[in-house]
């Protein structure tokens, strides 16, 4: 076989069902033995970028590792967006790129770029195979390296000559890496101090981040939680590792987390990090940030612990053992009388019922709150998994919509690259394809990777795009009306232009507008209903701001908050 | 302060790249750099000198210890390690000075290479202080050229702490 067919039954071997990607000159023996036949579904993707978001939705939903495909030179740069997503946002991912020959590497061939070099700062580790022999054991250590430990993106650069390349294939039973050694074990001494201090502190909580879901600790975490009736708070990534429905859900921290969460991590006495990492759009001021609570930091990345919050007790390992065993130990501590914090909860649902997400309604507007609370009633209890872009849209779909089930919930939380959501959400349906899939989008958003509702028509994946529609770039609009005295620069992107429901129809799709509440429930229980691509283009308010906000580098008690006559509006009327 | 690393990878391309990338991805500076075989066929050893602070060192090690071709990461610390370094420097030696240079050079252990009409190419070997030392003799004189190795070193084999410090290991 040739060294394209040894891609291909890797890729069998390794159990993929599904790869993303878009072929082109240095990848084509690749795509020529996909032509003669593969158990593996290829999803052609318009842009590689959405290639690669749409491998990373597929695993973000499934938990396995996404695969995406492309060509050498544009088709690997236009990956690097979905690379280094994936790598401050932990998603397993194998990027397969075709190279030019062998012959021609450094020469400035037709497509040729460094990609290895390019990726470098943003991949776990990439290879560059130079023998057709070493693709079997090459594509086993990149699927190994991408979802043992921290999961992470790899990269694997192919000359062509490599693909064309006659090879006896092999795939190896084990990987070779000597230097690839991430921690499989928990220290029980560190768990059993760590169980102490959580069963006896007065004020607990937890705060909970997308290392848990990809650890698959979420039972773990429930059993813990309701084992120590520990309040759970989850970040951004960490959402839907914990059911916010649960009387234990006390909402999400942050920059536009609810008030009630952040003044849980303000004033808690011991702090349980679980597969979280201490970002600035959490902590806002790093010195004020919980202060004075003991840090149990659990985490699979040694680099993690005491990297911007030292922690005092430390757990490295796989979150699932290690949330198991302190569940296992703190509920012994509660068997022995350790009393549960009663007052402690009772303040932070009071704290609740107090400072509630609020916004003001308009007899002139639809408010994007109104699109994600009608969401939410419609999609309650049912299988529904939503993504999301960057900016507005994605905080208000974070406070409004109530995860369930694990992986139900997907967006770039570290990179936060606009255009994630639509590739995405495809990636998700391909994973999940009876789950109901839906990308809450902005307009700005939007744009950046419309073109893959295409991908979404002619592959029969399905989804629905709830398009809040300000007519700006809605989070730069809101900055700048906060904190550049209201000077507007270049924002404004139009309500109309594009039509984003004959786009819908031009890209296959089903095209709906909205633009009062009336219209509201009705139009999204019939994109829900119908089994095709849907965008509802909701025309919303595009005065509204997204509150309460941390503003960055502030401390959790310098919140603004909304109100409907304060200073808030008279920030607005700048 | 200032810190030693012995960083023990396989010899891979892009292994010493990767590392050093990694040093200015995360904003940390490389004071000196030495790169070269090991007992082991396969095997670097690179070793790096860095200037900062404790907390830093310690992130720096973790980052480096996740990197998949680097097999072990090891603090070299002052009176635990034995450290060495080569200097070789051209110095401006007119013939009538020539003489009092290469004695003085030599009671330091230095050791002259070669010999120009009006310079002289000298080497030492030693701990990276005698070569800052000897560097301050040859100055006076006129230096044309000169490099330095950066460090190698391994740990005493009469340090205590025998086992290397792997604070990549945090339980």
């Amino acid at each position: 076989m040739t060294g394209g067919d040894a891609i291909l039954r890797s890729l069998e071997a390794e159990g993929v069902d599904v790869m993303f990607g878009i072929p082109g000159g240095a990848i084509m023996p690749t795509y020529d033995a996909m032509a003669r036949g593969t158990a593996v579904r290829h999803v052609l993707a318009r842009h590689e970028q959405g290639a690669g978001h749409m491998a990373q939705g597929y695993a973000r939903a499934s938990g396995r590792v996404g695969v995406a495909i492309a060509t050498s030179g544009p088709g690997a740069t236009n990956l690097v967006t979905p690379i280094a997503d994936a790598w401050m946002d932990s998603t397993p991912l194998v990027c397969i790129t075709g190279q030019v020959r062998s012959s021609l590497i450094g020469t400035d061939a037709f497509q040729e770029c460094d990609i290895t070099g390019i990726t470098m700062p943003i991949v776990k580790h990439s290879w560059l195979v130079q023998d057709a022999r070493e693709l079997g054991a090459t594509l086993k250590a990149a699927f190994h390296v991408a979802r043992s430990g921290r999961c992470g993106p790899v990269l694997v650069d192919i000359p062509r000559d490599v693909q064309e390349a006659t090879v006896d294939f092999s795939y190896p039973a084990e990987v070779d890496l000597p230097g690839w050694r991430p921690p499989t074990k928990v220290h029980p001494l560190q768990v059993r101090e760590a169980a102490r201090v959580i069963a006896t502190a007065r004020k607990p909580v937890l705060y909970v981040g997308g290392g848990t879901l990809n650890g698959d600790a979420c039972a773990e975490l429930l059993r813990l939680a309701e084992a120590g009736s520990l309040p759970v708070v989850t970040t951004l990534m960490g959402k839907s590792a914990f059911p916010e429905t649960h009387e234990l859900h006390f909402g999400w921290p942050g920059m536009h987390g609810a008030k009630w969460s952040n003044l849980a991590l303000n004033s808690c006495d011991v702090l349980v990090a679980i597969g979280a990492r201490f970002d600035d759009r959490v902590t806002g001021k790093l010195s004020a940030f919980a202060p004075g609570a003991t840090v149990v930091h659990l985490d699979i990345d040694p680099a993690e612990i005491s990297k911007l919050r030292d922690a005092d007790i430390p757990v490295v390992g796989p979150l699932r053992t290690a949330v198991a065993a302190l569940a296992d130990e703190v509920a012994r501590h509660r068997a022995e009388h350790a009393p549960v914090p009663e007052t402690w909860l009772a303040q932070l649902r009071a704290w609740r019922e107090q400072y509630p997400l609020r916004y003001g309604t308009s007899e002139e507007w639809l408010k994007p709150q109104q699109v994600l609370q009608s969401l939410q009633r419609l999609t309650a209890g049912s299988d529904v998994i939503v993504t999301t872009g960057v900016g507005q849209h994605q905080m208000w779909a974070m406070q409004y919509v109530l995860s369930e089930r694990p992986r139900s919930f997907i967006t770039s939380g570290g990179l936060g690259t606009m255009g994630y959501g639509i590739p995405a959400a495809i990636g998700a349906k391909a994973a999940r394809p009876e789950a109901k899939v839906v990308c809450v989008d902005g307009d700005g958003c939007f744009q950046m990777t419309a073109q893959e509702l295409v991908t979404a028509t002619l592959e029969d994946l399905p989804i629905v795009v709830v398009l809040v529609n300000n007519a700006h770039l809605g989070m730069v609009t809101q900055w700048q009306d906060m904190f550049f005295d209201g000077r507007r620069s270049h924002v404004h992107l139009t309500s109309q232009l594009p039509d984003y429901a004959r786009l819908a129809e031009a890209y296959g799709g089903v095209g709906m507008v909205v633009t009062d509440e009336a219209q509201l429930d009705a139009a999204l229980a019939e994109a829900l209903e119908l089994d095709r691509t849907v965008v509802v283009d909701c025309r919303v308010d595009p005065a509204e701001q997204v509150f309460p906000m941390i503003p960055a580098g502030a401390a959790a008690l310098d919140m603004l908050e909304y109100s409907d006559a304060g200073e808030n509006m008279e920030v607005r009327a700048l | 302060m200032k810190h030693t690393l012995s960083v023990v990878v396989e010899d891979r391309p892009g292994a010493l790249t990767r590392i050093t990338t990694m040093f200015a991805r995360r904003g940390f500076n490389i004071e000196s750099l030495a790169v070269g075989p090991t007992e082991r066929p396969g095997v670097s050893c690179i070793t790096l000198r860095v200037d900062c602070t404790q907390h830093s060192l310690e992130q720096i090690e973790k980052q480096i210890h996740k990197l998949v071709n680097v097999l072990r990461v090891t603090e070299l610390v002052a009176g635990e390690a034995v450290e060495r370094e080569l200097l070789v420097v051209r110095v401006s030696a007119a013939p009538e000075k020539r003489a009092e240079l290469v004695t003085t050079a030599e009671a330091l252990g230095g050791r002259l290479l070669d010999v120009g009409p009006d310079a002289v190419v000298l080497e030492l070997t030693g701990t990276p202080e005698e070569l800052d030392a000897f560097h301050e003799l040859c100055h006076p004189y006129g230096i044309l050229d000169l490099v330095r190795t950066g460090r190698i070193g391994v740990p005493r084999s009469s340090s205590r702490r025998r086992a290397p410090r792997r604070l990549a290991a945090i339980n």
